[in-house]
């Protein structure tokens, strides 16, 4: 059991040498240290077995090496990925049978294996050696990602190495609750699950109620289908996420805490069953935290697949075992929340941020981002993009640099048409607008939302009336039916697409289908109706030519709509020649 | 009581009751449970939903209605093989609809439906969160990622293969029933 923070100082100066080792970058001494992704992607593409392999090898040829399991580093696409330490020579796409020459290349005869090195496609095809040259980082804040791919998640003496729950011991020794959501609502933290809301400001509500019994639930639902923050940050570094909690714990005086998280993601459900199993075992969770008065539990609750339960209200009916269907707000959870008692629910990342904020200061993490957003906002990278993955970028980064600094732009030969932000409940940012800002209000602005990260990048191949259909199929199968609006407009907004795309759709649909779209977004129950048309209003602002193809001339310019290839076949124009 | 007698089906119910144990009471405990009972016995029958309702004393209906509005949840039996075609946002724009319809060809069933020889169900799913090797599908817990049209028949080609082989080594029937709850369960997971 750690009583003190200096018994947390001990742990961090035992482990912290092996972690100031993956820290450098450019030295090529002899090789100490073999980390490999095992998130979810890289699991998958066969990370979990190169693991098991490299280490055979290692322990077969009695080699001084440790191989380390990490969270993601971002290169998903490229996985699984490989770092060798020191020196952070970073191999993409390793597969098994690359474990032997790995080894004996680079550990033992100690030089770099050209053939596994990244490959900068984008810029000239040079190959890149060492991690911290990439471009992919060089554009890249990582504060909330700072231990994914430096850490091993499934140990927490690497994550106390790198000041783990140094935050919550500096907490439970100087600070008054209220001195801690006063400093959470200085720094402008804002919340990363979707709306935004000032993350002090709800810290506040709840610790002005008076109630013995108050709860802290982590939403880590994920609802967005193609997007994958929360769950790499909940594999990849799990512990930043239970400190926060904790710590919000202290702030709002609750004394337990849950994450919600899905059955759809068993590898983070695992990571952080551990990562409690350990903390609890060092005493950092449970009763008299670090010698304190302060008591803090915290357990899973399982979501199983239902996009509304992301909503607050839906997921505190689903944590305690229920349907889960929203309710009317308010009460605000704040105020009447699980077991009708005052309870903040915040997103994964929002609460990873937490400790960093509390060892830097507010001011450290304001004078980051605008003037209305502040912070860094992690993004996942997917659809027709070279670099899928994870990225975190300070707020105020345009769109277009994330795309193509970072994202290294479209596939040869194809021209980025849009780019979908907040998933379905957001909207698609044409091409010519992608320099906005990435904050709250400028995306607002453009019609679309932050959402949770997530952003689609959509090219001259997708088809944007195709898109809004497909989101409003999500939408129609994910309405928990509690509201007509949402229940029947959305079906109704389904029929309207169908019958455009297959050419059967009039000049009247297309007006119909904009004020239905509006009615839904006006009468609806809860956030999932209230947002759900925004997929058809955003593109049929900024791709109404499309639409217009589509109805009067009975053709799909991008060529994805079935019933309207024929149309196609005389068409050897894209959609450029359209505006 | 010979524990080694105890049919499959008696130990997963006993397992089962570990799990209610130890996660029932507590908030979404039902759910927990219920994904669980999903892993032990392949899906949640009427039986199995009836086992957990009288033992966390809970209605019948509100067990049913939870298995029944969330869809990791299935309540009919699947085949050996579950086939979950990722169709989120991500896979869908990289063609996973064209993969999935080229399952649903060559298997020859629907949405949610299970081939005549109880080897394949073929479902679609949200995103698993894999999004960077779209499209993807899952046949149960393996991921294959970057997949196109060509490649569905050679992949289920290689399940086939492997069916074949192992009913040519298969050995024996299930073990006879045994009465007896005090036998020893190995822990959960
Ligand atoms: C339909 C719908 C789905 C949502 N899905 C999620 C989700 O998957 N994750 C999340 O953190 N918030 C989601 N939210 C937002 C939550 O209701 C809530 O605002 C958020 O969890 C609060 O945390 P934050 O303040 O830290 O962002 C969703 C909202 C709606 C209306
Ligand atoms: S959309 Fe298929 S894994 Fe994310």
């Amino acid at each position: 059991m750690v009583q003190s923070l200096s018994e947390l100082q001990d742990i961090k100066q035992r482990f912290l040498p092996q972690i100031n080792e993956r820290l450098q970058s450019g030295v090529l001494a002899p090789p100490t240290q073999i980390l490999v992704c095992t998130s979810t992607a890289c699991v998958a593409s066969g990370g979990d077995t190169l693991y098991k392999t490299l280490r055979k090898e290692v322990k077969a040829q009695g080699l001084d090496v440790r191989v380390v399991r990490t969270g993601c580093f971002g290169f998903c696409g490229l996985g699984p990925v490989v770092v060798v330490h020191p020196g952070a020579v970073l191999y993409c796409k390793v597969r098994d049978e690359h474990a032997p020459y790995i080894i004996r290349k680079h550990v033992v005869e100690h030089k770099i294996v050209q053939e596994l090195l990244y490959e900068n496609v984008s810029g000239g095809g040079e190959r890149i050696s060492f991690m911290y040259d990439l471009p992919f980082f060089e554009k890249q804040h990582r504060i909330v990602l700072e231990n994914s791919g430096l850490i091993d998640p499934e140990d927490i003496n690497e994550y106390i190495a790198r000041d783990g729950y140094m935050a919550l011991a500096d907490v439970l020794a100087r600070w008054t609750p209220a001195q801690v959501v006063d400093a959470v609502e200085r720094s402008g933290l804002r919340g990363r699950g979707g709306a935004g809301f000032t993350t002090g400001k709800k810290w506040s509500f709840a610790a002005a109620e008076d109630s013995p019994q108050k709860y802290v639930i982590c939403n880590g639902d994920e609802g967005d289908p193609g997007a994958f923050m929360d769950r790499s940050l909940l594999e990849g570094n799990p512990h930043a996420v239970l400190e926060g909690m904790a710590i919000a714990g202290y702030a709002i005086g609750a004394g337990e805490g849950y994450i919600y998280v899905r059955a759809e993601y068993p590898l983070a459900v695992k990571r952080i069953e551990l990562a409690i199993r350990q903390a609890r075992r060092l005493g950092l969770l449970g009763e008299n935290i670090l010698g304190s008065d302060f008591d803090f539990e915290v357990d899973i609750a399982l979501g199983a697949g239902a996009f509304v339960c992301g909503e607050e209200t839906a997921l505190l009916r689903s944590a305690m075992g229920f349907r889960g269907e929203p309710r009317v707000r308010p009460p605000f959870p704040a105020q009447k929340g699980l077991y009708d008692k005052p309870t903040i629910i915040n997103n994964v990342e929002t609460l990873a941020n937490v400790p960093t904020i509390i060892r830097h200061g507010p001011e450290w993490f304001a004078a980051m981002g605008t003037e209305n957003s502040k912070g860094t906002k992690i993004f996942s990278l997917a659809g027709q993009i070279i670099n899928t993955g994870l990225i975190e970028v300070p707020m105020g980064i345009s769109l277009k640099s994330v795309i193509y600094d970072i994202g290294g732009g479209p596939p040869p030969g194809r021209k980025v048409k849009a780019v979908q932000t907040g998933g379905p409940s957001g909207g698609a940012v044409p091409a010519d607008l992608l320099d906005v800002p990435i904050d709250f209000e400028s995306l607002q602005r453009l019609g679309t939302i932050m959402g949770s990260g997530g952003l689609i990048v959509l090219d001259n191949t997708d088809c944007m009336v195709d898109i809004a259909k497909f989101y409003m199929k999500f939408a129609a199968d994910e309405s928990c039916g509690a509201c007509t609006p949402c229940r029947a407009g959305v079906v109704q907004l389904v029929g309207i697409l169908e019958k455009i795309t297959d050419g059967e759709g009039t000049m009247e649909d297309l007006k119909m289908l904009e004020e239905l779209a509006y009615d839904v977004k006006d009468a609806s129950l809860c956030g999932l109706g209230q947002t759900a048309a925004n997929p058809v209003l955003s593109t049929l602002e900024y791709f109404h030519d499309e639409y217009l193809v589509h109805v009067r001339d009975h053709r799909c310019p991008a060529g994805v709509c079935q019933k309207l290839l024929g149309a196609l076949a005389g068409n050897t124009y894209g959609i450029d020649n359209l505006h | 009581m010979a524990k080694e007698k105890m049919s499959v089906t008696e130990r997963h119910y006993l397992t089962l009751d570990k799990i209610i144990e130890r996660h029932g009471d507590k908030p979404g405990g039902l759910i927990r449970v219920l994904a669980k009972a999903q892993e032990l016995f392949g899906y949640l029958s009427r039986d199995v939903q009836i086992h957990v309702a009288e033992k966390m004393c809970l209605p019948v209906g509100h067990v049913n209605g939870v298995a029944t509005f969330y869809s990791q949840f299935i309540t009919s039996p699947r085949g050996k093989y579950t086939v979950s075609v990722c169709l989120g946002t991500a896979c869908y724009v990289k063609n996973g609809q064209d993969v999935y319809n080229r399952f649903r060809e060559l298997l020859g069933v629907d949405e949610n439906g299970t081939t005549e020889d109880r080897m394949f169900t073929l479902r679609s799913t949200r995103c698993i969160g894999a999004c960077s090797l779209a499209p993807l599908i899952a046949i149960n817990d393996h991921v294959h990622g970057h997949l196109t049209v060509d490649d569905v028949a050679g992949l289920l080609g290689k399940y086939q293969e492997l069916e074949a082989e192992e009913e040519a080594a298969d050995i024996g029937a299930e073990p006879v029933r045994a009465a007896g709850h005090q036998a020893e369960v190995s822990p959960p997971n």
